[in-house]
């Protein structure tokens, strides 16, 4: 029952997604350029870290192509989530324009619409970039059954993790509809944090990373599984292999702090 | 006096929204933190990385915290407005009015900087200051010259800024060529990683681009690293960019309004 209701509300985003592809395709020029721009930003992102290594051998013990294996899967992780999900940030922009009100009077679950509205490929570029990063950092890895079941876990519960920050403080907006910054401190935040080997922070920072916002689950402790390293802050080797329950947690908080959001949403009344 | 008008008015218009300047001097200050100790990680490594220090490179990174909403790195700012009304057409009515398009939208942006170097360029500066102990300006000179070099990097991201905007005359959109034109902004401004970083004739490269006067001029008379002759040479760069720049908005601006009168009434 439960199966067929997911299956109706996946098939409605779908199609709310495809609407607005063939709009974007109104403007083939601006979408070409949004696309290419985004790959752009992401892939100059990692020029970043390379020419960062054209002054280190390591950093805080980590090899450029470890470093990159943080950076594509958390990148492909991040970039999954925002292309299925990063509209959820402008629910700040529906409130004030009284879209919102419009939205909750359609026979189709908000959240839904509100994900796949404004539905854009264009992140599509990053995705690419990303992709490129993380196959050139897994020939670096030493494969086993095991490692290739992680890599795989860690990009679904990555993708997660990064939903549930997205959708969760999103909803701060319900609250605040100006203080849209606010969320991108941890969502933008937490996934430049996972681009850098967390070993350069603080230990009071990592279990922040660990146990708050729980980014470390994105990519560093799978990541130290498929390196076959040791935990530099010595936290158990279970947690290398904690990816979904991290994943499944932070979505279930964020649709909890979802639904609080929608009960306490009173539109703006004009 | 007329400019002075509308960049107050500009001022006042940003500052209705305080929930989101506290947002953002929170984020910027969680960024800020992120690199910082990024930053440490590559300096404890190589401790001459660049010509820096440790404490330059953490100072670095709180001015490019503090200078990131004042430049209106990823774009938009008053030019937002332009681009949005050459896409609805009212950029019609804009055009025979008695003042300059340049100029009005420039002292708009001026008011808009002002506004987030007094809230999201302090605020970050402060929590720099008391978690990180950075550095102050080198000298009173290198204070001031802070100040001049700073208002020459708002004026020259303007310009770009402006241009970019220009392009709706012709895409109708300017959202494909602004993400593009912030990619590089980023990059090549030495938000994300300083430019004296740079290798060969990739820093040669940067360091000759019109974006190097965003963060990496300021931030290095703020650090001391120009002084004397060098000083007025980085200002100079600020300088020539500025005037080819807007010189350049100007053709793009008279070349636009033709554009306009063909399409007709």
């Amino acid at each position: 029952m439960a199966d067929a209701a997911a299956a109706r509300h996946l098939r409605t985003y779908g199609q709310i997604a495809w609407l607005w592809v063939r709009a974007a395709w109104q403007y083939p020029t601006s979408f070409l350029l949004l696309a290419l721009g985004n790959g752009l930003i992401t892939g100059l992102d990692f020029v970043g870290l390379w020419i960062m290594f054209a002054h280190l051998r390591d950093l805080a013990g980590f090899s450029l192509q470890e470093v990159a294996l943080l950076y594509g899967s958390a990148s492909l992780a991040l970039g999954v989530a925002d292309t299925a999900i990063g509209s959820v940030e402008r629910i700040g922009a529906y409130i004030r324009t009284g879209r919102l009100d419009q939205m909750m009077t359609k026979p189709v679950p908000l959240l839904v619409q509100v994900c796949a509205d404004q539905f854009t490929l264009r992140r599509l570029g990053r995705l690419t970039q990303a992709s490129v990063v993380f196959g050139w950092a897994c020939t670096h890895v030493d494969w086993t059954p095991a490692r290739v079941l992680v890599a795989v876990s860690m990009l679904v519960s990555g993708a997660l993790v990064f939903f549930g920050l997205f959708v969760g403080f999103s909803c701060i907006q319900f609250w605040t509809t100006d203080a849209t910054e606010f969320a991108n401190a941890f969502t933008y935040g937490g996934a430049t944090v996972t681009q850098y080997p967390l070993s350069i922070f603080p230990r009071e920072v990592m279990v922040g990373l660990t146990f708050v916002i729980p980014v470390a689950f994105v990519n560093w402790y799978p990541c130290l599984y498929l390196l076959g390293r040791g935990d530099p802050f010595g936290m158990p080797d279970a947690f290398q292999l904690a990816s979904p329950v991290a994943g499944l947690l932070t979505l279930a908080a964020a649709l909890l702090v979802w639904r609080t959001g929608v009960r306490h949403y009173t539109s703006t009344g004009s | 006096m007329l400019h002075v008008a509308i960049a107050a008015r500009a001022f006042r218009r940003y500052s209705t929204y305080r929930a989101a300047t506290l947002a953002g001097i929170f984020t910027n200050s969680v960024f800020g933190v992120i690199y910082s100790y990024a930053y440490i990680a590559l300096w404890r490594a190589n401790p001459t990385a660049g010509g820096y220090d440790q404490q330059d490179a953490v100072t670095y990174v709180w001015l490019g915290q503090a200078l990131l909403m004042t430049i209106a790195l990823w774009g938009g700012g008053s030019t937002d407005d332009l681009a949005e009304r050459v896409r609805t057409g009212d950029v019609a009515i804009d055009l025979y009015r008695p003042v300059g398009l340049v100029g009005w939208y420039l002292a708009a942006d001026l008011g808009r900087a002002a506004y987030h170097l007094l809230t999201r360029g302090f605020g970050p500066t402060v929590i720099g200051l008391v978690v990180f102990d950075i550095a102050l300006p080198a000298s009173p000179v290198a204070a001031l010259a802070f100040g001049l070099s700073l208002v020459l990097a708002v004026v020259v991201s303007f310009a770009i800024r402006f241009l970019v905007a220009s392009t709706a005359f012709w895409l109708l959109d300017q959202s494909g060529v602004k993400v593009m034109s912030g990619a590089f902004a980023i990059f090549f401004s030495g938000m994300m990683l300083p430019l004296v970083l740079f290798p060969g004739w990739l820093g040669t490269l940067a360091t000759a681009l019109p974006w190097a006067s965003y963060v990496q001029v300021p931030a290095d008379v703020w650090l001391g690293k120009h002084t004397g002759t060098d000083l007025v040479a980085a200002l100079g760069f600020q300088v020539l960019w500025a005037v080819v720049l807007l010189a350049a908005c100007h053709t793009v601006l008279s070349l636009a309004t033709r554009k306009v009168v063909v399409q007709g009434g």
